[in-house]
Order: C-alpha cells, then structure tokens, then sequence
C-alpha cells in the first residue's frame, strides 16, 4: 500500500494537479476570507467554509479524474493486478494519497482562524470544528470520484461524471425541497427514486430479473406502507434528501453545532465508496 | 511449477480459452505460439492472476491462482503485451516502485536495481522520463520490471512486438541468457522467434492447444518426414523414366525448369535415405544431377497444417512418446 501511496503522490506533486488544485483552494479560501472576515469584519471563519464548499465541484474531479482511468487508458492497471498486492492496497494507497492532497490546503487554511484571532475574538472550536468537517466533506466527495473513475476509461468522462454526482450532491437538499410536502408526492418522489435504482442496478449487473424485482419489491412496500400509514409520508422525501446530502450534514457545522452522526455519516459513506471501488476494479478482472 | 488445468474463458458468447490443460517445467524455455486472437495473452493474464477463468484452475508453485494470489504472483514475473509504464516517472524510480510494491527489503534494492538494470542495459536511461524513452528501451524497462524480485517464472507476452531487427536480436539474446535461471514462457506469433528462443513449443488455436512438443519433435511430426529436390539436367520423360519402378519413392511432383532442366519434389516410404540410389541411377542414364538437397518440413508448414486442420475441424491424432503429457484436442 505504501508503494502505491508514495508513486501516487509523487505523480501529483511531480505533475500540476498537486499544486492546481491547492492554489484552486487558497485562491477562494483567501478572496472570501478577504472579503468576510477582514473586509466585513465577521469574527467567524466558518462562514468562509460555507462559501466555499461550492469548490469541490472542481477541485475533486481535478484530483480523482486520473487515478483510475488513466491507469486503464495506458494498460498500467495490468501491473496492479499482476502485483502481489491486495485490490483494497491499492484502492486504499490511492485514495490516501488524494485526502493527503486534500489535506495541504485545508493545513494551511488552519493558519487563519489564529492569524484573525490576533485582530480580535474568533471562536476558534467552533472554527476548527468546521474546517474538521470540510475536511470530511472533501474526503467524502473523493471517495466518490475515486469510485467514478475505477469505472471510466478516460480522464474526461471521469471528470465530467464527477462533476455531475458532485453537483447532484451538492443541491439535493434544495431540490428536494421542490417535492410537494403532500404525503402522495413524497410517494411519487421515493417511487421514481427506487426505478432509478433499479435501472443503475440494471445498468451494472446486465440481470433484468434482479432489477426488476428490485423495483417491484420497493415500489411495493413503498405503497404498502403508504396505504398503512399516509401521515408518515408528509414532507418525507425531503427529509430523507436532507438526511443523505452530504453537504447539508456539513452546513450543521456553519451553525456552531458538531454533529458527531454527521462525521460517522462521512466515514461510513467513505468506506462504502472504497469498498465499491474495489469491487468495481475486481469485478473488471472477470468481465474485461 | 505452473499447472494448468481445464482452463475456460468465455467473453459474453464468445470462448477465448477452451479446455486448456498443461504444465510448465522448471528451467525450461516455453513458447505459446498462435495466430492473433489464439488466446495466447488470455491465457498469460489467468495464469498471471490478471483475469478471472471461468472454469479451470492454474496453480503455481502448488498455490491456487485465484485462492492464494499473493503468494503466487509472488511467483511470477509478468510483462504484458503493453508494457505496464508510467511515463510520468524516470526508469529508476519506476523500478524502485515496483520493487517497494514486490515488497522486497529495503536493503536489498540496490543489488536488485544493479543486477537488473546490468542484465537489461538500462544503466545509461536511468534517470530519463519514460516517456522520452525509444519503443526498445521500455520493453527492457518492461522485462526488468519482471525480473524485480527474482520471480522463478518470467511470463513475457509478445515481448519482441514493435522492435527493429537489431532491438529484436538484443531482447531474443536477454531472453536466452534470462532463461538458465528463471524458468520462461513468452508468446509470439512469430515462428522462426519461437523456434529460435524456445526449448518447448505450445501451438494453441481457437483458445485450444493443439500442440506441444520440442521443436524438432514438431517438425517431425510432419506428414512424411523429409523430401527430397532433385534438378536434373533432362526432360520431363527422361526423368519420369529413370524414376520407373523405383524402391521407396512414394511420391513425385514434377517442374519444368530452367535451361532444359526438371525440378523433381520426392517424397521418400517411411523417410528412407535415397540419395545414393538416385545419384547412381541418374549417372548410369548419363543424366546429370545439379542439385540435390532435402527440403526439411519447416515449423512453418507444421503450424499451418495444425491449424488448419483444426480449423477444418478434424480430429488429428498425433502421439507423442518422448512427453507424454501432449494434448491433442478434436472439434
């Protein structure tokens, strides 16, 4: 694993990625902290946090378009497998290379909470409490666009596809919000929820049979249970987007509160996103 | 070493590894040799660990492929048909990687590097990029990244693909040397590579091994053995006339030459020596012989005819004494 991690971070500070992306960072971390704490005078770092989370968008495809659908496009991935190292070594000294990247910026962004603090009284928990999150945050989005690009095979569709599941991400909340708060739309809305699943499902194990179970099965309780308890379905949908958006678990953090459920929350979605990841590069030594 | 048995790989409908069954000796040079598609890098990457078999299983030094990877990719020594390089790193710190990820002590890299890069010539690109490498140097880049860890079995797949005459001699000579301590298998289709580099010869077709055999055992094999070429300085009917009757011819093609000349093609019963009879015969009819020489079956004419027939789908049957182990396989 070592091996893999030091290769793989080397590559991104030999190369530009490493320093675009921590630039990418700095530049807004340093114009809203600019523009909030010293020009607006606001004694609260988190706020800076909250305006720019809006940089993952770009800053993880940057990092995560590479590691795997690079390695497919120049055959490499042959040696990983033919390596006398484990797929989760891999995957692993990948991702930790990428949160090592992630943590150069957030690093130096710790400075700033202290270099304020010299200029009057800022609320330093509450201040690391947030960056702690933000941290998470990234690294949640990593494992997500590592697992994007253990099933691309170039760098661009890696990127955009990233892109786009970071951008679903990042307004699932708000959309969620224009789901009619009525108990029958809340059905609709988790109904259509559960097709798509079935047809990712579909898309992945090419076994029509399961998908469609899959769907009839969840429709059906979804109705079943509808038909049992309506009340139980108003406003429902949106509290369950609210509840699985990774960025609306962080805004807890803008407001002061350290939510300990939202950092199990980020660390149980990072290792389902690893473990997918591996499942997804062994599942291509059996179907390439 | 390695043992192979009743290897299966399907894409979808289609079957790129048929049934494949067979065993690498230690201390040998083996060639898989096939046209494109055969399935010889198929069946490299299972033997390797790099894909899944459908059916079968290959064990290497005793461990089960798919069971026991790490220690049978420890094992092995593989250099796929793309040499596996990042182009973003120089040539040594590449090796390194690989020796860090072959997990070989620490203390033990510089020998390793040295005795490497010594074999493969790599000492002078050392500390060039990669990707400013020629096609030549990155497949020794390639096969000293196989040669990290002192693997027993050197898999190479079409390792002379892409290389000029004089890069295809250098790595054919590295091969040969590699080959009295590390036990070999490359691929080619290429026959005369094959036939110069390999102690043991595989033929696989259609996913299938059709045969395996050194390669003058192959060439034996061949329907009626050797053939004779006469160019006699006579006519067709003189030829045909001093030929009348004779022991032991069983076949004869005849050409018209050059000048007055006949160009005769015999094939002898049961590869009897004739050529003192002939050379008699012909000097009693005052017939002068300008050429003689036996035209050997080639490893050429073996191949096509192996693959051949199995395309046509004949069941063709072929013992084989001195192995024992030959697989012949019918449609």
């Amino acid at each position: 694993m070592m091996a893999i991690y030091q290769k793989e971070l080397n590559s991104y500070f030999k190369g530009m990625m490493g320093y675009l992306f921590t630039a990418f960072v700095l530049i807004f971390a340093g114009i809203y902290t600019m523009a909030y704490n010293l020009s607006g005078m606001y004694a609260r770092f988190e706020y800076v946090l909250d305006a720019i989370s809006f940089i993952y968008l770009i800053g993880v495809p940057i990092l995560t378009m590479r590691s795997f659908a690079e390695e497919r496009r120049q055959k490499t991935d042959q040696l990983l497998y033919a390596l006398p190292v484990s797929m989760s070594a891999v995957v692993m000294g990948k991702y930790l290379a990428m949160v090592t990247v992630l943590a150069v910026p957030v690093a130096i962004m710790g400075l700033y909470p202290l270099i304020l603090s010299q200029f009057g009284a800022v609320s330093l928990p509450t201040a690391y409490g947030a960056l702690l999150a933000f941290f998470m945050l990234g690294a949640c989005l990593l494992s997500v666009g590592l697992f994007i690009s253990s099933m691309t095979e170039n760098q661009v569709a890696s990127a955009v596809l990233t892109l786009v599941a970071v951008l679903l991400l990042f307004f699932m909340g708000s959309l969620a919000e224009f789901v009619s708060g009525e108990a029958a739309a809340s059905l609709m809305a988790l109904c259509a929820l559960v097709l798509v699943f079935a047809v990712i499902l579909y898309v992945f194990s090419k076994n029509p049979i399961v998908a469609f179970a899959v769907a009839i099965a969840g429709m059906g309780a979804l109705i079943g249970s509808y038909a049992f308890d309506s009340a139980a379905f108003e406003g429902l949908f949106a509290s369950i987007m609210a509840q699985l958006s990774v960025f609306d678990r962080f805004y807890g953090f803008i407001g002061g509160v350290f939510d300990l459920t939202a950092i199990v929350y980020y660390v149980s979605m990072i290792a389902v996103f690893l473990f997918l990841t591996v499942q997804a590069m062994e599942k291509r030594r059996w179907s390439e | 070493m390695i043992e192979v048995s009743h290897l299966t790989k399907r894409y979808g409908g289609h079957t790129a590894v048929s049934d494949l069954t067979f065993t690498i000796e230690p201390g040998q040079i083996y060639g898989f040799l096939g046209p494109n598609g055969a399935g010889k890098s198929t069946t490299m990457n299972i033997i390797t660990g790099c894909l899944g078999a459908t059916q079968g299983e290959v064990k290497v030094n005793g461990y089960d492929v798919q069971d026991h990877p790490m220690e049978a990719k420890a094992c092995i020594g593989y250099l796929p048909e793309i040499p596996p390089l990042y182009t973003d790193m120089t040539a040594g710190e590449y090796l390194r990687f690989v020796l860090q990820a072959k997990g070989v002590k620490r203390k033990d890299w510089d020998a390793q590097l040295r005795m490497v890069m010594d074999k493969t010539r790599l000492h002078d690109v050392k500390d060039r990029l990669i990707a400013n490498l020629s096609k030549g140097y990155r497949q020794r880049v390639g096969i000293a990244q196989a040669l990290l860890g002192n693997p027993q079995v050197i898999i190479l797949d079409e390792p002379t693909v892409g290389l000029d005459p004089a890069q295809i001699i250098e790595i054919r000579e590295l091969i040969r040397s590699l080959g009295k301590d590390h036990t070999i298998v490359l691929s080619s289709h290429i026959l005369s590579e094959v036939q110069a580099v390999c102690d043991h010869i595989m033929i696989i077709a259609h996913g299938r091994l059709i045969a395996s055999d050194t390669a003058e055992n192959l060439t034996g094999l061949m329907k009626g053995g050797a053939r004779l070429v006469l160019l006699v300085k006579a006519t067709d009917q003189q030829v045909r006339g001093a030929l009348w009757g004779m022991e032991g011819v069983e076949h004869a093609e005849y050409a018209a030459g050059e000048d007055g000349t006949t160009c005769v093609t015999l094939t002898a019963r049961n590869g009897e020596d004739l050529r003192e009879t002939l050379f008699f015969r012909f000097a009693e009819l005052g017939l002068p012989i300008l050429e003689m020489r036996r035209d050997r079956a080639t490893l050429e004419d073996v191949f096509l005819e192996l693959t051949q027939a199995d395309d046509a789908g004949d069941a063709a049957e072929k013992p084989d004494e001195k192995q024992g182990g030959q697989e012949v396989e019918g449609a």
